[in-house]
């Protein structure tokens, strides 16, 4: 029954790099940029809610909220000085740009407070109970459902709000989008915002799940969650959830099998073998190229 | 003058400068510090002209090098350590296996573009470097003990072997058809060129001096590790090529020369280093993304009123 239990594991780890990759996917779908800084905005959101929950005492659903709400005003700040600029220039130039945001933002981290880990506190109950069989933790249950509520309110605003049917139509044309009265500008930042704030949530969950967070940790994640919006489809929200989770359960399955170093090549192997066979992803349609 | 006399007087420079830097060394004028420095600055030189030349040149997108001077690398390594060949064999192996694992990695992804072939060029290098990390013929996470063999001379020579043939590369006919890629993949195929044998060929001539610069970068140190190759060494190498002016041999190497200095001067604050690193990209690509040299080469400003070569294709 060992089984049930990785599958658990694969679904909760899973669902992190599922967040992380709705960010990715949906700013990639509006301005076709992959936002590199995006994994260390996950990394500053596992930071405040570990401020929040040490320093000032508070539990995991507010923590949780401040870091969305802290992560969601830094990614539009982002947005506004570093991207804004670059909507006209070449793609190099704005992937060159997304490191070196994300570079900064990992050293200007290390830079103020150092590069020592920091444990994240207990907040959620550690009791488990039995599944099948299996020893499942109320921990993990509980960020799954985080996890997915966070998606449902996300389908939510994409497909049921006027924001939402702004960001839909800016990301299938951004000049016809504009001619019929969106403002372009804010409804890309709503979309970092929204990705942002995502991420943010998934800070706060990993920093809860694996007890351990430092400066860097957001790089590994970050290219995981892109690997994950890629599998799923760029651009595509449910995409990426898919993506995310079947990333989380072959990582777990890799390491359950005994080869857990060779885990973060697994993600790599996938990634290149979506690249080369199916390039648009699992759920994505296959457009022609046009001259 | 005629193109053969400037070549032959552009390497007799060359060689006046090898000589009176290996007398200086030879004299005890330059101490240890210094002649590394020179070593480090000859390697990253040759790292710089490799990826200009598949990013600059052809305009494919790869931010996964480091795994091409992993390559080399422990290639090379091996080779002296463990079957005792001779250094510039070593070294030459090192080159062509890197070569391979250019072809391996590219033909697959270079159907890719833009962005997409960045990630794929950054997960290749990964793997490599998993793969390395996992093999315990090598040391795995702890390392390889290696001897110190480079010397000024190797790095000079490997940097003027470089130089030399990716400018005569991008000047002969096989260069240029890069550079049509580069500027219009789709017009470059109509006008018959077969855009995916040049696409692999720069990148295969690419990773072969990328493997040469591990070679070097190996028997500098005394010990490599796999966490030594990992994406932050690719992005420094793409910030020589983007500093200098993606396009420009020689703004490449003037990054590469720069960059290396300041870091030399920055090792005991390597927070600092980043943030100024990641800042210069930051402004650069806002304000001059055109980079040192834009696309122009530093002897275009010697010979006024000529075409100039190369990646130059701005003021025909």
């Amino acid at each position: 029954m060992e089984w049930v239990q990785q599958l658990v594991n694969g679904i909760s780890l899973g669902s992190i790099y599922a967040l992380i990759a709705l960010g990715y996917t949906m700013v990639y779908g509006i301005i076709k940029l992959i936002n590199f800084a995006h994994g260390d905005v996950f990394m500053i959101g596992a930071f405040i809610g570990f401020y929040a929950i040490s320093g000032w005492g508070l539990g995991f659903f507010p923590a949780l909220l401040l870091a969305m709400v802290v992560c969601a005003i830094f990614g539009v700040l982002i947005e506004r000085i570093a991207y804004k600029r670059l909507r006209n220039a070449t793609r190099i130039a704005a992937l060159i740009t997304a490191i070196g945001v994300s570079l900064l933002i990992e050293y200007s981290v290390i830079y103020f407070r150092g590069a020592q880990p920091e444990a994240y506190p207990d907040v959620l109950s550690k009791s488990t109970f039995n599944f099948l069989g299996a020893q499942i933790s109320a921990q993990s249950i509980m960020i799954l459902s985080v996890s997915l509520s966070l998606m449902i309110i996300l389908q939510f605003i994409v497909h049921k709000t006027k924001i939402g049917k702004a960001m839909r139509a800016v990301s299938h044309d951004v000049e016809a989008a504009r001619l019929m009265g969106i403002n372009v500008d804010n409804t890309i930042s709503a979309t970092f915002a929204i990705g942002s704030a995502l991420a943010g949530a998934a800070g706060v969950i990993f920093g809860v799940y694996y007890t351990k967070i430092d400066p860097l940790m957001g790089v590994i994640p970050g290219v995981k969650a892109f690997v994950a919006a890629v599998l799923g489809g760029i651009g595509i929200i449910p995409g990426a959830m898919a993506g995310g989770m079947v990333l989380g359960v072959v990582e777990s399955i890799v390491s359950a099998l005994g080869f857990s170093l060779w885990r973060d090549a697994a993600a790599f192997v996938i990634l290149i073998l979506i690249l080369i066979f199916r390039p648009s992803g699992i759920f994505g349609k296959n457009t022609r190229e046009k001259v | 003058m005629k193109k053969s006399k400037v070549f032959w007087l552009y390497a007799i420079i060359a060689l006046i400068v090898y000589a009176i830097v290996q007398f200086m060394i030879t004299s005890d004028q330059l101490d240890m510090y210094y002649s590394n420095l020179l070593i480090t600055i000859a390697i990253n030189i040759i790292l710089a002209v490799s990826l200009h030349l598949v990013i600059g040149i052809t305009g494919q997108f790869s931010i996964g090098h480091a795994g091409f001077l992993a390559v080399g690398a422990y290639i090379s390594a091996i080779c002296t350590m463990h079957f005792d060949l001779p250094f510039p064999v070593a070294l030459f192996i090192g080159a062509v296996v890197a070569a391979l694992a250019g072809l391996v990695v590219g033909i697959p992804s270079l159907r890719l573009k833009g962005d997409y072939l960045a990630i794929a060029t950054l997960g290749f290098a990964e793997i490599i470097r998993i793969i390395f990390l996992n093999t315990d013929y090598v040391g795995g996470a702890a390392g390889m003990q290696i001897t110190q063999m480079t010397t000024w001379t190797y790095a000079f020579f490997g940097v003027f072997i470089t130089v030399i043939i990716i400018a005569n590369f991008t000047k002969s006919r096989h260069g240029r058809a890069c550079i049509a890629v580069r500027e219009d993949e789709i017009a470059a195929d109509a006008m018959g060129i077969n855009t995916t044998y040049y696409k692999v060929v720069a990148f295969a001539l690419g990773s072969f001096f990328a493997g040469l610069a591990g070679g070097l970068f190996s028997h500098n140190f005394y010990i490599i590790q796999p966490s030594q190759f990992g994406f932050l060494k690719s992005f420094d190498i793409l910030i020589y090529v983007v500093l200098g002016g993606l396009g420009s041999l020689s703004g490449a190497i003037i990054a590469a020369i720069l960059l290396t200095v300041v870091s030399m001067y920055l090792t005991e604050f390597p927070e600092t280093r980043m943030i100024i690193y990641s800042l210069v990209l930051i402004i650069v690509m806002l304000y001059r993304p055109s980079g040192l040299m834009g696309t122009k080469e530093i002897t275009d400003y010697f010979k006024l009123g000529k075409r100039s070569k190369g990646g130059n294709l701005d003021d025909q």
